[in-house]
């Protein structure tokens, strides 16, 4: 049982603990797993998230930054005062837990469609989008000489990447052809300035509570880019889960993440952003793409991933309204 | 010839009785893959049911936009060629048009609540 594990791990970093106790799995693929659990100590329970990679599975996949890496971002970010879980623990090999990190748990809600519902977010919602211009200003201006190794790549080599991926498919699809055509056509080269890129920043990766963002997750497609593809990719039509003619989320408009980005002193050029918009959805739809390959050759051959193959249509309209509008 | 009743009717009548008759007795997670099930059989009911029609409209179109005969699948890889080629775009006659029907008739399939689908119905397809 894990417990057995984390509570002989937590006793030997964090003062006063006696153990772990409430393991359950909150989510997991086959490398990567996340656990919540509650850290036993005098002053009152520590509740705790574990990230990790179990034994076996040390390599992380091409894309991922890797665990070490995700750690020591939040860590950053956390101390550079963007939204973020502290981070505790790096594993060990002495904890027997595989590789990977544990962190305190952020109290509030990830899930997408209940963060733009319900009345418990009424009135955050309409601040998000100027937070998250903001939030994002943060995570760009983090110090570059301390920041893990991780992977760069510019624009022209991404096309390169998702056109790859996309013939991997053997599936026409002509819009996908147009978007590449589109992306090949405008692609801005390289950006005057290289920071930090999150790489899955959207609406279902924020902690949001009453109050606003309260963390940042999902950093394991970070990497050094043009910071501009994250704030394309916060207004993919596939993050606004149905609210879409708010562009940022489902929560706000562009001219607020903008505002909030550039009262943050940082500057925004939309022709970038809207092309890491368009490059962001085609990305999303070979990604559905991609779901589908691995529900057919296994090993995940579940339903859900089956029906996520079944989403790429709804990429393709989107890439329609972005690249032949029919106005408004 | 097959017989009655129709693929259509069938997957109809065990969507039907997973949400009618099954959907009450599970909770949790179960519940979760239980509605993911029903969504898979209804999506299939939406294709057999428009499949034959909207792949008969494609092709039509198709033939007219490349002056060239084939599967639709073989038409579709001769249209994704051409572009990449550089040889049609957007500003092509027709193509915009074509692509757009396409797409809605396979949103009309996969994903019919989508919000940008319902909007682009709202204007008329």
């Amino acid at each position: 049982m894990i417990e057995a594990e984390l509570s002989r791990s937590v006793k030997r970093w964090c003062k006063g603990a006696t153990g772990a106790t409430c393991a359950a799995k909150l989510s997991g693929g086959a490398s990567q797993e996340t656990w919540r659990f509650d850290i036993t100590h005098p002053d009152g329970a520590i509740g705790a998230i574990l990230r990790r990679s179990p034994k076996g599975y040390g390599a992380a996949p091409t894309r991922a930054a890797g665990l070490a890496a995700e750690a020591r971002l939040m860590q950053l970010a956390f101390e550079a005062g963007v939204p973020s879980p502290r981070v505790m623990h790096v594993l060990v090999p002495e904890d027997d837990l595989g590789t990977g990190f544990i962190m305190q748990r952020v109290e509030g809600e990830t899930i997408a469609r209940k963060i733009l519902r319900d009345d418990e977010f009424a009135a955050a919602r309409p601040h998000l989008a100027r937070q998250i211009g903001g939030i994002l200003a943060a995570l760009h201006r983090l110090p570059k000489d301390k920041l893990p190794e991780l992977r760069s790549r510019s624009a022209t080599q991404e096309i390169a990447e998702f056109e790859r991926d996309y013939r991997s498919l053997n599936w026409p699809k002509p819009v996908f052809e147009l978007a590449l055509r589109w992306l090949r056509d405008h692609d801005p080269g390289p950006s005057a300035e290289t920071t930090l890129v999150h790489g899955d920043f959207r609406n279902g990766n924020l902690i949001i509570g009453a109050d606003g963002v309260r963390a940042v997750l999902d950093w394991e497609l970070a990497h050094l880019g043009d910071p501009m593809e994250d704030l394309g990719w916060v207004c993919v039509n596939s993050w606004r889960f149905g609210e879409i003619d708010r562009p940022v989320g489902g929560f706000g408009s562009r001219e607020e993440l903008f505002a909030g980005y550039e009262a943050a002193g940082r500057k925004v050029d939309p022709e970038r952003v809207k092309f890491w918009e368009v490059m962001g959805t085609l990305r999303w739809g070979i990604m559905c793409g991609g779901m589908m390959q691995r529900f057919r050759e296994g090993p995940d051959h579940s339903m859900e991933r089956a029906m996520i193959g079944r989403r790429a249509s709804e990429t393709e309209i989107d890439l329609l309204r972005l690249l032949a509008p029919r106005g408004s | 010839m097959q017989d009655e009743p129709t693929p259509t009717e069938l997957t109809k009548s065990v969507a039907d009785f997973l949400r009618n008759d099954i959907t009450p007795l599970i909770s949790g997670h179960q519940a979760f893959k239980l509605r993911v099930a029903i969504n898979i059989l209804d999506l299939v009911t939406r294709q057999l049911t428009r499949e034959e029609g909207s792949d008969a409209a494609e092709v039509e179109r198709l033939r007219a936009l490349l002056g060239m005969d084939g599967s639709v699948m073989e038409l579709n890889r001769a249209l994704a060629e051409r572009i990449a080629k550089g040889e049609i775009d957007l500003a092509t006659p027709g193509v915009a048009e074509h692509l757009r029907a396409t797409t809605m008739d396979k949103l009309a399939v996969d994903q019919p609540n989508y919000a940008s689908y319902k909007r682009e119905l709202e204007r008329g397809g």
